[in-house]
């Protein structure tokens, strides 16, 4: 391995970016790809393919064998909110391999004893995002019902890219969300891409329920990462 | 903003950077292909200096010491090697995978 390749993918993993190490197999060369770059030919259509699933395999590609070293962030949840759903999330999400932060400025909701061992930030998302921003491997979800707490994590999220963004609250309470962040100069398109009433239709009840319809869509979100803007690219 | 999630006392791609630093002698083993129910999965890295010293992991332990001495090897020529594992009864190897699958490793040199 190039030493200058090694330095290269520790510090796209360092920076929570995808980037893939790609080795010919017949020479033992080496180079990094970061999610993105062009890459020609066959090897830019496995390459591509290989940041998509995630999966590391090696590949024929222009005639020469190559193993592809996909390096994937590890996906994180962050809840906006320490709600009774989020004490059901928290477990949840840790079990299903996303790392979990919670945030909320009601220091009466964010206490370790309603939420032992899960990181927790009992302050303003404004003030929490400056030293942890978002990413495109984060997924948001605002669950406090409260504008003030709510939007400008919403906000902050759709302008991250984030994989998945959810905000709990009824058509009601969202078309008066969407007219908010219209205000604040959010796109309509990006605007869209607000999951909301949260989490998949399985007719959740109870905050643990809708826990479960929170999980299983950011999970759908997660494994399907890439395919929309994919396909919106081929149709434009 | 750094990833928290990164250990880098047990990360092998980080420890073989941190030895690199250190002007040790490196070699980095990964898993490039696996078939049947195999121990760690396709990518996974084991690091190796020329004293033996090593990280990470290429199987549940079954295969590693042999990937080690192969490494020592590796890093004295600079050539890059692949290996395969399978049963132990079954190959010409002197170790094996108890769990019956069969991985392929390549071991390199790092510089």
């Amino acid at each position: 391995m190039d030493p200058l390749s090694l330095k290269k993918i520790n510090a796209e993993r360092k920076a929570r970016r995808a980037a893939m190490l790609v080795t010919d197999l017949s020479d033992g060369r080496d180079r990094v790809v970061r999610e993105g770059d062009a890459v020609a030919g066959d090897l830019g259509a496995a390459v591509a393919k290989a940041f998509r699933s995630g999966r590391s395999g090696t590949v024929e590609a222009d005639g020469r064998p190559f193993f592809l070293n996909v390096h994937l962030p590890p996906a994180r949840l962050v809840v906006i909110g320490a709600v009774h759903i989020s004490q059901a999330l928290a477990p949840m999400a840790r079990i299903a391999g996303y790392d979990i932060e919670i945030i909320d400025p009601r220091t009466a909701f964010a206490t370790p004893e309603r939420f032992p061992g899960v990181p927790l930030f009992a302050d303003w998302p404004e003030t929490v995002l400056k030293e942890k921003p978002f990413d495109a491997y984060t997924a948001v979800a605002a669950v406090t019902h409260d504008p003030k707490i709510d939007d400008f994590a919403l906000k902050a999220a759709l302008d991250a890219e984030c994989f998945y963004v959810g905000a709990l609250g009824s058509r009601k309470t969202h078309a008066k969300r969407v007219e908010r962040l219209m205000g604040m100069g959010t796109s309509e398109a990006a605007i869209a891409r607000i999951h909301s009433p949260i989490g998949l239709d399985i007719g959740a009840a109870s905050p643990a329920e809708i826990a479960v319809a929170v999980l299983a869509e950011i999970i759908t979100a997660f494994r399907s990462r890439g395919l929309t803007q994919e396909a919106e690219g081929h149709a434009a | 903003m750094s990833d928290p999630t990164l250990d880098e006392t047990r990360d092998p791609l980080l420890i073989a950077e941190g030895w690199m630093n250190e002007g040790r002698d490196v070699a980095i083993a990964t898993v490039v292909e696996t078939w049947g129910s195999a121990p760690r999965p396709v990518g996974s890295h084991l690091v190796i200096d020329a004293e033996g010293n090593f990280h990470g992991s290429v199987s549940g332990g079954c295969v590693e010491g042999a990937v080690v001495a192969e490494a020592v090897d590796i890093i004295g020529t600079g050539k890059p090697r692949m290996l395969e594992f399978g049963v132990a009864d079954e190959t010409a190897w002197q170790v094996g995978l108890s769990c019956g699958g069969r991985i392929r490793v390549y071991v390199e040199r790092l510089g």
